[in-house]
């Protein structure tokens, strides 16, 4: 990477609608040399620019052998965000990337792979789920472990019904409160970690979701006794480089944005959960 | 380099390096006494220079004081030095263009920055601020996360380092290890004694400038002079830091009462990381222009004092000012080691002199040192 503010043109080539307040986009960097060009691992994130707005940090969702498009899941939360949920297919927009150290998905390779995601912590694994369904011979079996607050808020239904049906993948999708329309699990999804039958010598878990969740879900494996060094969290922090010159991504002696966002349990585990960092 | 030849550069001849420095293009910064504090600006004669003006700082003091000493480098330091010409306040990264092609498409044209920078030659840098400037290299001259646009005005700059021959109050520099002698990353080095400046060069770049004055070498009474005036400057510190691992003291006192105490003094102003020369934090900021056809994406300082810093949506990981205090001085006296292999501080003293309530970093680092509290869950991730 030359200059990482060297930031590029994309086209929105695909809008679809996930809820009430999530969407995804497919884009396409308009210069067929940059687009060729760009190589990414799953993990990975992208600075998304809105014309006139700004910058946000978003995770990269699709497979890299899919050459046609790159995609994002974006959640409208405030200032940028709001403004990239109006935009439609054909629209232009910047992008700075891919940034950050991804999934562990060479460590990975011969072991069994557990995921667990929280809330829109189920974008930034979805290309760590592809990659290993499609290489399914490199990988022992594979649980997916989701939780969400809501059941309005579950997302992404045809790929979770995909990834249920595939060989070998198991699939717990769980809401904290009871809802009639339900017929999935039901309880935090931490709780669930406790019933799942393991070989936890063999065992990689990647997790994604609020710090809370990955604080206790790190805990519930640990108890299992899977190895530390074996655990790998994906972090979040105010992000407005990608590059780690702007400081803002800190945790204590890490950045988020260039030695993380994927980190190893033992890298983080100093100040996580704790408050101020 | 030949920084074992030292030549004498009577006052008199200051005149002819500025002159020697404009004909070689450079635009040349340095110190000058404005509204009340030194500031580094440029120059274009020598009587522009805070000749006879001393400082006077204490914790959140700072005064200037005109005396008929005929010194230009008497003073210490001001808020700023170097910093703002390597890593500007603020800073375009690119700008965009909106333009319709002919399917009346919208197309984004992304121009970036340009990469020039001007010849500047800086005079009058102290050790800390070369000692602040190397930790600035290593955040943004990192291989793998190069600044093209800090590069640029790094590789044009021209160094004219001098000596420190008092220490003020707030100095502290001898004890970090950063000063009050220049060591490095010097073109040309003075030391001002009397009537003249004692003159080692440190790069090609430099030793052409000296040769073209025609200086003949300082005898050894006057490198003597030299020296005892450094060596002096050194001894009237009277701060100094804990010698201790710092970084294990104050991550296994997260908990220290002293966090809450020095939050109920600190306004959480800011002023502390604006004057720090080492500090790198900023935050992006975009300016439209009002007819919606062009966008600029900039850089501005930011400071881990701020509600923005740590702001993720929903929370605030830093919501009050203990947290703020404790994350300024745990990164700069602690997790900077893990991030760049050395401490963010160069004892400079900058924080204390411009804090508006007098809060003293050494004194905040003793107060838990002297004191410890330590967290013992935390004690026993770091020992292992
Ligand atoms: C590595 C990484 C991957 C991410 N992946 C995704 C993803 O795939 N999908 C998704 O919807 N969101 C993702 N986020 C979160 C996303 O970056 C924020 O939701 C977004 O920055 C909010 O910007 P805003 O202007 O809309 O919101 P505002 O609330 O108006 O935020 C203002 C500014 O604060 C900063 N900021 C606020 N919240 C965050 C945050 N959570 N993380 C980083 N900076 C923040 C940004 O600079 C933002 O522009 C990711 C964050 C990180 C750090
Ligand atoms: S922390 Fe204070 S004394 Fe240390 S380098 Fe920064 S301003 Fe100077
Ligand atoms: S986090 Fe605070 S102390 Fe550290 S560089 Fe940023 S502003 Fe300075
Ligand atoms: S996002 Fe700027 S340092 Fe990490």
């Amino acid at each position: 990477m030359e200059n990482p503010y060297q930031i590029y043109e994309a086209k929105i080539i695909e809008r679809i609608k996930e809820s009430d307040d999530i969407f995804t986009i497919k884009i396409l960097l308009t210069d067929p040399f940059v687009h060729h060009e760009y190589k990414f691992q799953p993990g990975q994130f992208n600075m998304l620019y809105l014309f006139g707005v700004g910058e946000i940090a978003i995770s990269i969702v699709s497979d890299p052998k899919e050459e046609q498009y790159i995609t994002h899941t974006i959640r409208v939360v405030g200032r940028v965000s709001r403004g990239f949920e109006k935009l439609k297919e054909g629209d232009r927009i910047g992008v700075r990337g891919p940034f950050g150290k991804g999934w562990p998905l060479k460590q990975a390779i011969g072991k069994d792979v557990l995921i667990i995601s929280g809330g829109l912590g189920c974008a930034p694994v979805t290309s760590a789920i592809n990659y290993i369904i499609e290489r399914q011979n490199l990988y022992g079996p594979l649980k997916i472990l989701q939780g969400i607050k809501r059941s309005s808020e579950f997302i992404y239904h045809e790929r979770y019904d995909r990834w249920e049906a595939a060989a070998n993948t198991e699939v717990i999708i769980s809401v904290d409160e009871t809802d009639v329309s339900w017929s999935k699990s039901i309880g935090l999804v931490t709780e669930h970690i406790k019933d799942l039958q393991l070989d936890v010598n063999k065992t990689i878990v990647m997790m994604c979701g609020p710090e809370i969740m990955m604080k206790i879900a790190a805990d519930h494996c640990i108890k299992k006794n899977i190895e530390e060094k074996n655990i790998y969290l994906s972090m979040e922090r105010n992000m407005h480089c990608g590059c780690g010159h702007c400081g803002h991504c800190q945790i204590g002696g890490v950045f988020v944005c260039k030695n993380g966002p994927v980190f190893s349990y033992p890298e983080i585990k100093e100040l996580l959960g704790r408050p101020g960092f | 380099m030949q920084n074992n030849i030292f030549y004498l550069l009577p006052h008199s001849k200051l005149p002819l390096l500025i002159s020697i420095l404009g004909t070689e293009k450079f635009e040349i910064i340095g110190p000058q006494s404005i509204d009340g504090s030194i500031v580094y600006e440029k120059i274009e004669n020598v009587d522009q220079l805070p000749w006879g003006i001393l400082d006077y700082q204490w914790p959140g003091i700072y005064r200037l004081e005109n005396t008929d000493i005929n010194k230009a480098f008497i003073f210490t330091n001001g808020p700023q030095a170097l910093k703002p010409y390597l890593f500007r306040a603020q800073e375009l990264l690119f700008e965009v263009e909106k333009k319709e092609n002919k399917n009346n498409k919208k197309k984004l044209n992304f121009i970036p920055a340009k990469e020039e920078a001007p010849k500047l030659a800086f005079i009058g840098a102290r050790a800390c601020d070369l000692a602040a400037m190397a930790i600035q290299d290593k955040i943004f001259l990192a291989d793998t996360h190069l600044d093209i646009y800090y590069r640029s005005r790094r590789e044009n700059l021209f160094i004219i380092a001098v000596n420190c021959i008092r220490s003020s109050a707030n100095c502290f520099c001898a004890s970090t290890g950063d000063g009050p002698k220049v060591t490095k990353l010097y073109d040309i080095l003075m030391t001002e004694i009397e009537e003249n400046f004692v003159v080692q060069v440190g790069t090609d770049n430099g030793k052409r400038i000296i040769d073209q004055l025609e200086l003949s070498h300082a005898l050894p009474e006057h490198i003597k002079e030299a020296d005892e005036y450094v060596e002096q400057a050194g001894l009237q510190q009277t701060k100094k830091l804990p010698d201790t691992n710092l970084r294990n003291l104050l991550f296994s006192n997260l908990n220290h009462p002293r966090w809450n105490d020095v939050a109920k003094r600190c306004l959480s102003c800011t002023n502390c990381t604006q004057v720090c020369p080492t500090c790198f934090c900023h935050s992006s900021l975009e300016q439209a222009i009002l007819d919606g056809t062009k966008s600029g994406h900039y850089r501005v300082w930011d400071s881990c004092f701020t509600c923005g810093h740590s702001y993720i949506h929903g929370r605030v990981i830093r919501d009050d000012t203990r947290k703020r205090y404790r994350q300024w001085l745990t990164h700069k006296l602690g997790s900077w080691y893990d991030q760049f292999g050395t401490s963010g501080c160069v004892g400079c003293g900058r924080c204390i002199t411009w804090c508006p309530v007098g809060i003293d970093i050494t004194e905040e680092t003793y107060a838990i040192y002297d004191n410890q509290n330590n967290d013992k869950e935390i004690i026993k991730e770091i020992i292992k």
